[in-house]
């Protein structure tokens, strides 16, 4: 007879997974879940941003770049350290729009895969200085601390196969959290 | 304000050494420090903003806001530099400088490494030249600056040091496993692997436990304290004393003169913002090389119309640090074992005698590798970016070593610090202005050292390599910046003389890295150690309680 799982209170990491898996659902359900909520981008350009990032690190066995939160880190950071390149990201995702609708016909987030790979394949082309930008900070966002909103669950550290948090017991601070410099 | 005997400007390696040298012999001290004073638990683990990641800005200053510098390129274009950009040649700003947040590499120079000029003859177009002092004069020096700051490794493994009157404190910590690969490797090659010396506990020491092992070390704080710096070793004890107080976030303006060119003291900001002048019997200023230069430069007055001890146009020359070269191999097995400081091993084979070459540089592996650290680090035909990129992640990230060092740069006159015309920071204090470029001779060492860290790694089992060698078109500083005032014997060809006072003023010292006339082929930190508390123990020694001895 199987165990009673129901009555088996969720640990605390099954939780964060039964809670990406919700929030993931609810992505699916209506396009994001967290419409209203950026701190800078449109929901228009964080859904363009998405295509970016997404080719930049897209999912196989684990999450890609907006699956583990890089968007939020950027949007984060474009009013926090990163405020100097606000006028980047405004042109360059309002750039990267306009390309797409004049080869696909199209806003990126609703193009095939192979032609989201096509587009970005063109943006990095054509307007090096920002996908390199867009690639930096989808890197940083991905592969850097939790704290800043990227690297959701440590998820790219467990990845490489490291330990997370670094050293069992001697965790003073909570990794997700602290001051987003 | 009342009047002290010595106000330090700067609380890092130098002036953490010196206030306690003279705290303890009985001098009333005002040691002045720009930055914050943070503590074990600021390490934070924050792999985007700590001191040596800085993409969210340094983690031990200075801050981005209102402390420009400008950084004139080998066209000649001026360009505005902020603190957390690479090419600022940040160290940092806080209570420790530098040792709060180093990887503690703690090496002696070599004796040659004292008298490059007579060992190799100086390059057309080079400033090289021998120090006014030597290996010897500074060995009980190194000495104690190791067993009072506390330094672990073994040079059992090494001909290549000179003498020394006893073995280090503390042992090795254990092999990680890139030593474990590397040093059979050396031994094939004919080489002399050796434990590299730390300022790392590895067993309890000075009342502190040891190194944990963990991936947060080089470019953080240490969240066990076991990483041993200015501010937890001299700098307590200089507090102790009574005799010495700790201005924190207050930033020295101006070396104040009178009329008869002596120092009286320092004007600095207070952390409220207010101008302040501390009145002293003596001056030292320890602030790093750019910022010891840019202080002089900006003491302006009727005597000393072009900055203090300026007279011949010295300060702010020879501007140095390292040339950082090297190889990155890929192996098929597991190479990483993330146990901290990762930094293990080292040859020191290869810091002199090469004919054809004036020096070269130890050559050692990398510190522990943050995953974003990664990223651009791959094979070569790696794309950069999409899904290969992510699975060359996946496939690379424990299967790589990095070895590098830290060619010893020849000097030129050119490399220098001046004042910017026009930029200034957010007190209208003018910003430090860096230009020129170190010999290009430099350049053909660090090649010739990639290439035989290239070799070591294949002879490890590297499948494939990328050599690392640049030829950078800027001076390269950074946090191991020497040179701006240099020591030496004539007053027009040198700054300070070989206690490390002005050659101009004789109650002013600068006694931090600025001193160093070449800054040998090893990381700086444990000779910038060694200097201060050889200049100290010569200013405390002169001491007669209002004056200097005659």
């Amino acid at each position: 007879m199987p165990p009673d799982t129901k009555s088996i209170p969720l640990t605390r990491r099954q939780f964060v997974v039964a809670g990406a898996i919700g929030s993931a659902a609810a992505l699916i359900g209506c396009k994001t879940g967290r419409e209203g909520n950026w701190e800078f981008f449109s929901e228009d350009e964080s859904q363009t941003l998405t295509v970016l990032c997404d080719q930049i690190i897209p999912a196989d066995d684990y999450p890609s770049a907006s699956q583990a939160g890089v968007l939020t880190y950027i949007d984060r950071q474009l009013k926090r350290h990163y405020r100097r390149h606000q006028p980047a990201y405004r042109e360059g995702l309002a750039h990267t729009e306009t390309l797409s609708t004049t080869h696909f016909g199209q806003l990126p987030a609703v193009l095939t895969p192979p032609q989201q790979l096509e587009l970005v394949t063109a943006l990095a082309q054509q307007d090096p200085a920002f996908f390199s930008l867009v690639r930096t900070h989808t890197m940083e966002g991905y592969y850097g601390s939790p704290r800043h909103g990227g690297n959701r669950d440590a998820v790219s550290w467990r990845m490489l196969g490291l330990g997370a948090p670094p050293v069992l017991g001697r965790s003073q601070y909570d990794l997700e959290k602290g001051s987003a410099s | 304000m009342k009047r002290v005997n010595a106000v330090i400007v700067g609380a890092g390696a130098a002036g953490g050494i010196v206030a306690k040298q003279l705290s303890t012999a009985g001098l009333s001290v005002v040691l002045l420090e720009r930055g914050k004073w943070y503590t074990a638990n600021d390490c934070r683990k924050d792999d985007l903003r700590n001191q040596r990641t800085t993409v969210l800005g340094n983690a031990f200053g200075p801050e981005d806001e209102g402390n420009p510098r400008v950084i004139v390129d080998a066209n000649n274009v001026p360009r505005i530099i902020l603190p957390s950009e690479g090419g600022y040649q940040n160290n940092a700003a806080c209570v420790g400088g530098g040792t709060l947040s180093y990887g503690a590499m703690a090496w002696r120079y070599m004796p040659q490494d004292f008298r490059m000029k007579s060992t190799y003859g100086a390059p057309e177009g080079s400033s090289l030249e021998d120090w006014p002092i030597s290996y010897d004069d500074l060995e009980p020096y190194y000495d104690k600056a190791e067993y009072e700051i506390g330094v672990s490794g073994d040079y059992s493994g090494t001909p290549f040091h000179g003498p020394r009157s006893r073995p280090l404190p503390m042992p090795p910590l254990p092999a990680n496993r890139e030593f474990q690969i590397l040093e059979p490797a050396a031994k094939r090659l004919g080489l002399h692997p050796f434990h590299i010396p730390m300022a790392r506990n590895s067993v309890p020491y000075n009342g502190r436990g040891p190194c944990m092992r963990c991936r947060f070390c080089v470019g953080f704080a240490c969240e066990v304290d076991a990483k041993n710096g200015s501010q937890n070793t001299v700098l307590p004890t200089a507090l102790a004393t009574g005799n010495c107080e700790l201005r924190i976030e207050s930033f020295a303006q101006q070396v104040l003169t009178d009329d008869r060119g002596r120092a009286t003291g320092v004007a600095y900001i207070d952390a409220n913002g207010h101008l302040q002048q501390q009145p002293a019997d003596i001056v030292i200023v320890s602030a790093c090389a750019i910022e010891s230069a840019r202080l002089l430069l900006n003491s302006k007055s009727r005597l000393y119309p072009s900055g203090l001890g300026n007279r011949y146009d010295q300060v702010g020359r020879n501007l140095q640090g390292h040339h950082y070269t090297g190889a990155v191999g890929y192996f098929n097995f597991d190479t990483y074992d993330d146990v901290g400081p990762g930094a293990s091993i080292a040859v020191a084979d290869y810091n002199h005698g090469t004919p054809g070459l004036h020096g070269g540089g130890a050559i050692c592996n990398e510190f522990i590798r943050l995953p974003i650290q990664m990223v651009d680090r791959l094979p070569a035909n790696t794309p950069r970016w999409g899904l290969a990129h992510k699975q060359a992640m996946r496939a690379n990230y424990k299967r790589t070593i990095a070895v590098m060092g830290p060619t010893q740069q020849i000097p030129s006159a050119d490399a220098r610090v001046t004042l910017d015309p026009s930029v200034t920071d957010k007190w209208g204090t003018p910003a430090a202005r860096i230009s020129g470029n170190v010999h290009p001779h430099t350049f053909d060492i660090g090649l010739v050292q990639a290439k035989r860290a290239e070799a070591w790694l294949k002879e490890a089992g590297a499948v494939g390599t990328a050599i690392n060698a640049g030829r950078p078109t800027i001076v390269s500083s950074g946090q191991h910046q020497a040179g701006t005032c240099r020591m030496g014997t004539d007053p027009k060809a040198s700054v300070v003389d070989r206690t490390c006072r002005l050659h101009d003023v004789d109650n002013v010292f600068v006694i931090d890295s600025s001193v160093h006339v070449t800054n040998g082929g090893f990381n700086p930190a444990l000779t910038i150690m060694a200097v201060a508390y050889f200049a100290s123990q010569s200013l405390a020694s002169n001491w007669k309680g209002t004056g200097f001895r005659s």
